[in-house]
């Protein structure tokens, strides 16, 4: 991974976050090194459990009893995010970085209006309002319209007097994006933004999401396992397995020229009208259970090019390009 | 809720209550004693007598026309003449009903007041020394007889420490003229401060018993529901927002926790008429439930009669509202 630059918004370096269970501690995202550009985008790809979610709820300060963050830094425009306190944790999030989550049918209040949930995040974090009261109140007024508009919702202005439950599912999901947007973040989290949406909607949503982008000029990251969507709209892409990295670089190197045996096994099992005729190739094999991980490579037990070479601790690997990959193979493929 | 819909439902709370009057002049008519034999008690009468008093309370007549009578004369607002009383049961209940309307309230709030905070608490604070304190102390409200937690009180704070009455409603030397028959209000109303402290140390531990199982109740549903609650992604997405604490807990979290709890509120309001009897009877309050027991002791039928209708139309209503307030609280709920 590189060095940090001017340009680097974000650095997280072996971040550890474990969960306490009672079958052990289970150690969800182990040394994980993350660095998101200003004014990329950068994909996050794994299956469920792979560690997506929680190394970005880390990173916001999201993680809750019994998780904890055991190591590691987040470095957020040259401050240490772990170092600082509630209160000023409060300013970052929602102001600095913003976060979608996954399922907008649950995520919105269903007991406050849409309106009411944008203005409070304006409130929270005030920029730029004007002081008087009703004056405020008309600021806010018009902008929650505004991001309503932006996100593609009709007649803005009465929506916002209504309930989660009277907007469909795609609209919940353009909604929470319009909140996290609201005040400008630097950065916004979005995880798994098209799960839960048809695919015409899904589109929908990227789209405004990729413009968004543009026009504020902010970063993104965009949790997903549909590697489709990390071809389309991400500038770079990092496979996440088993609470690990296992491979990242530029999303035209990692998809065209993949390093990492469960990268390619991730390609392979991608149905394709230009490989029509021929079977999908599932991943044979489960995730490991991430409690007292032997020290080998996580994907040992399903990968088809495995050696005894393996069945050790294995470093991220540089591949050229800025491409590294977590697998003994790397170094060897570039020799040959 | 529309109009219609309002109506709607008032509507239909009269096969209830119907039902409840049937129910309730079955079991009192039923129940085995005779008023005309209790009110002769010892004295000698002869038969021509008896049969004329039986007649002048009308219980000479077959049960079934009696039921007719009684629910004809109950529309209008007529439960007939308290045997004991000799005056009309709707009188007699006029002047109880404000005493328990008091008592009651007092209780309630006390009970909201306290179990709401409490619940909060022990929810955010789960697994901690207040929590278990506040599971320990609510298992015992809810276990501990009313009678029995009254007399406690009473034993320590009245007998042993002298610093509350025994009984009573208020001091003899802060009688008021009443307004609205609350003794709590009416004595501020009337400007006399130290009434209303008279007042205040005559229901405090009344209604402390009286409250002390709704609020353990109350703490309980409080607690589970905003656990509950807490786990939602709302509130994650709420906290993602950057928003502080109490804007988490009291705006997004609390909202959302407290319809279970109104809900049973409401319910639990009605179980207060019931203990009523109990805490009125203990603590010699001067109200409907103290009433009620007394005039089941001489069999004074219309009175048991008139007051359990009372309890049930009061029951359903309550029950009536929670489901508006419920529509309030939780717009996705279209009654």
């Amino acid at each position: 991974m590189s060095a940090p630059t001017d340009k680097t918004l974000l650095q997280v370096e072996g971040l550890r976050t474990v969960f306490e269970t009672r079958d052990g501690t289970v150690c969800a995202v182990d040394g994980v090194d993350v660095i998101v550009e200003r004014g990329e985008c950068l994909g996050v790809v794994g299956e469920s459990g792979s560690g997506k979610s929680v190394t970005f709820n880390s990173v916001m300060g999201l993680v809750r009893s019994p998780g904890r963050i055991e190591a590691g830094r987040i470095m957020f425009e040259g401050r240490d995010l772990r170092a600082l306190n509630q209160t000023e944790m409060r300013a970052v999030r929602g102001r600095d970085i913003a976060m979608t989550m996954q399922d907008a049918m649950t995520a919105l209040n269903p007991a406050l209006t849409v309106g009411e949930q944008i203005a409070e995040m304006l409130e929270a974090h005030d920029k730029g309002l004007p002081s008087g009261r009703n004056a405020r109140r008309r600021a806010i007024r018009a902008h929650s319209v505004k991001m309503l508009g932006l996100v593609g919702i009709a007649s803005p202005e009465t929506r916002l007097g209504q309930y989660p439950h009277e907007f469909s599912g795609g609209m919940r999901q353009r909604i929470m994006i319009a909140i996290a947007l609201a005040s400008m973040p630097k950065l916004l989290i979005a995880d798994e933004p098209t799960t839960a949406l048809d695919v015409t909607i899904q589109a929908q949503v990227l789209e405004l999401i990729t413009d968004t982008r543009a026009k504020l000029g902010m970063s993104v990251v965009l949790i997903t396992h549909d590697l489709g969507v990390v071809a389309e709209h991400c500038d770079r892409v990092m496979v996440m397995y088993a609470g690990q990295v296992v491979e990242q670089g530029r999303t035209a190197d990692v998809i065209m020229r993949p390093k990492h045996p469960y990268t390619k096994g991730l390609l392979g099992s991608l149905p394709r009208l230009s490989l029509r005729g021929q079977r999908i190739e599932p991943i044979e094999g489960q995730v490991p259970e991430l409690i007292d991980l032997p020290a080998q490579c996580r994907f040992y037990s399903r990968c088809r090019e495995r050696g005894p070479e393996c069945l050790k601790n294995i470093e991220m690997r540089d591949a050229g390009n800025g491409q590294t990959a977590r697998c003994v193979r790397v170094q060897k493929e570039l020799a040959t | 809720m529309s109009l219609a819909r309002f109506v709607e439902r008032l509507l239909q709370l009269i096969p209830v209550l119907l039902g409840v009057s049937v129910i309730v002049f079955a079991m009192i008519t039923l129940t085995p004693g005779d008023p005309v034999q209790i009110m002769i008690g010892d004295q000698i009468v002869t038969p021509e007598q008896e049969a004329a008093m039986r007649r002048d309370l009308g219980l000479d007549r077959p049960i079934h026309e009696r039921f007719f009578a009684f629910l004809g004369n109950a529309v209008q607002g007529d439960f007939g003449q308290s045997f004991y009383h000799r005056r009309p049961v709707i009188d007699v209940i006029k002047e109880r009903l404000p005493a328990t309307i008091e008592l009651s309230l007092v209780a309630l709030i006390i009970a909201l007041v306290t179990a709401i905070p409490l619940g909060v608490l022990a929810a955010i604070k789960r697994n901690s020394f207040l929590d278990r304190l506040a599971t320990v102390g609510s298992l015992l409200g809810v276990s501990l007889p009313g009678f029995w937690f009254g007399i406690l009180l009473i034993m320590l704070f009245a007998v042993h420490l002298q610093i509350l009455p025994v009984s009573g409603r208020i001091g003899y030397a802060s009688e008021i003229e009443p307004i609205t028959h609350l003794l709590l209000i009416d004595t501020l109303l009337r400007g006399r401060v130290d009434a209303f402290f008279d007042a205040l140390s005559h229901i405090i531990m009344p209604a402390i018993t009286l409250g002390l199982p709704m609020t353990a109740i109350l703490m309980r549903v409080t607690r589970t529901s905003m656990l509950e609650v807490m786990r939602q992604d709302y509130i994650t997405f709420a906290e993602a927002k950057g928003l502080s604490r109490q804007k988490v807990l009291f705006r997004h979290a609390l909202k959302n926790a407290l319809i279970p709890t109104v809900s049973v509120a409401a319910i639990e309001t009605g179980s207060l008429l019931g203990g009523n009897m109990i805490v009125e009877t203990v603590f010699g309050w001067p109200g409907l439930g103290r009433l009620v027991v007394e005039s089941i002791f001489v069999r004074n039928y219309p009175l048991v009669q008139a007051a359990v209708l009372f309890y049930a139309v009061t029951y359903v209503m309550l029950n009536f509202f929670a489901d508006i307030l419920y529509t309030i609280l939780n717009p996705r709920v279209k009654l």
